[in-house]
């Protein structure tokens, strides 16, 4: 039966305030469905206040092949991080 | 001990119960891995419920009986449940529809029961009014979704509509300790629920394009212990580990 179905990516938002993350996916006819699918099968144990669900095809994700390419050329660029300056004392959180 | 309070207890819990044992046989049985878990967390919902009320009964009995005791021990004419709860899982058609003719009732009582004079009955209520609706909203979507679904999944929804409709009357009985809850302002009076009951499943039916039954003819006795030839086997499920190593704890 749900060889059938489409799959559908399920992202939670575990608070207020937090962003939605990615937490896995599953299989659903529809939006409707794959909200309660999303519901039963990823905040049983109180994992959410809020799920979005996509469906994975309208997703337009990297290769990995092109890793290479799309990645590697960070690496070696640590001075894009913010690590260069000297914080005051009085800045906590950083 | 209050006989009639702890009868009308165990008139709610044992619906709960077994329908919760129903749903429970279709872990890692379900039709798809997300409908198993569905099914599975609305059974866990109901345990849930239940424990409250077996809980509760416990104290009213005071005797040495636990919940568990009360929920496990018991023989099959003691336990009181509407007949609907205890029919089989034949196919997903059957569980939805009893699932649904179930949920729609439940939602009603419950509604009612939370303005009970008796404050725990009350308190749990309120607690499980939020589990029916969802309960209540998964069925129903079901429902619908396989009755105006393909011409298969038509016909066996209202194969089960058909089915168990024999059994949705039997809601509506009162026995005498239901009765006499009612005059205390404890118990809900059901047969005030009927005519709602029996509107919302319509509009549900007609929605999901289905026929309302016709027939006028329902099964009965549940209420009163005497029950269809399934329980006795869903019984010896539940009750095989206590039965078989007493007084066994995890």
């Amino acid at each position: 039966m749900s060889k059938n179905w489409p799959l559908w990516e399920v992202f939670v938002r575990s608070k207020n305030g937090l962003e939605h993350r990615h937490c896995g996916s599953l299989h659903a006819a529809d939006e409707d469905m794959a909200l309660e699918n999303a519901r039963d099968v990823y905040t049983r144990r109180s994992e959410g206040v809020s799920i979005w669900v996509v469906e994975s095809k309208n997703i337009t994700a990297s290769n990995p092949e092109n890793n290479g390419e799309m990645f590697e050329p960070a690496h070696d660029k640590v001075y894009r991080h913010p690590t260069f300056y000297d914080l005051p004392d009085e800045v906590k959180h950083m | 001990m209050k006989q009639n309070l702890y009868k009308y207890i165990l008139g709610i819990a044992d619906n709960s119960l077994i329908l919760g044992q129903r749903l429970g046989e279709l872990t890692g049985h379900g039709p798809s891995l997300e409908t198993d878990i569905a099914c599975t967390n609305i059974s866990l919902d109901f345990f849930g419920q239940v424990r409250s009320y077996y809980q509760y009964a416990a104290k009213i009995a005071g005797d040495k009986r636990t919940e568990d005791d009360i929920a496990m021990l018991r023989k099959e004419r003691e336990y009181v449940n509407v007949l609907l709860v205890e029919q089989p899982n034949t196919n997903f058609a059957y569980t939805i529809a009893r699932q649904f003719l179930f949920d729609v009732y439940h939602f009603l009582f419950l509604t009612e029961l939370e303005k009970s004079k008796d404050l725990t009955l009350s308190a749990i209520a309120t607690k499980s009014l939020k589990e029916v609706s969802y309960h209540q909203r998964f069925s129903t979507d079901w429902l619908k979704r396989l009755g105006d679904g393909t011409a298969e999944s038509k016909e066996k929804m209202q194969e089960a509509i058909d089915g168990l409709w024999t059994y949705t009357d039997e809601l509506f009985h009162q026995t005498e300790a239901d009765k006499a809850m009612v005059l205390e302002g404890i118990g809900v009076d059901v047969t005030k629920l009927k005519e709602a009951y029996y509107k919302k499943v319509d509009e549900v039916l007609s929605e999901a394009t289905l026929e309302t039954p016709e027939s006028k003819w329902f099964q009965k006795g549940g209420k009163q212990g005497i029950h269809t030839e399934h329980l006795g086997y869903l019984l010896s499920d539940l009750q095989y580990m206590q039965r078989t190593y007493p007084n066994m704890e995890w």
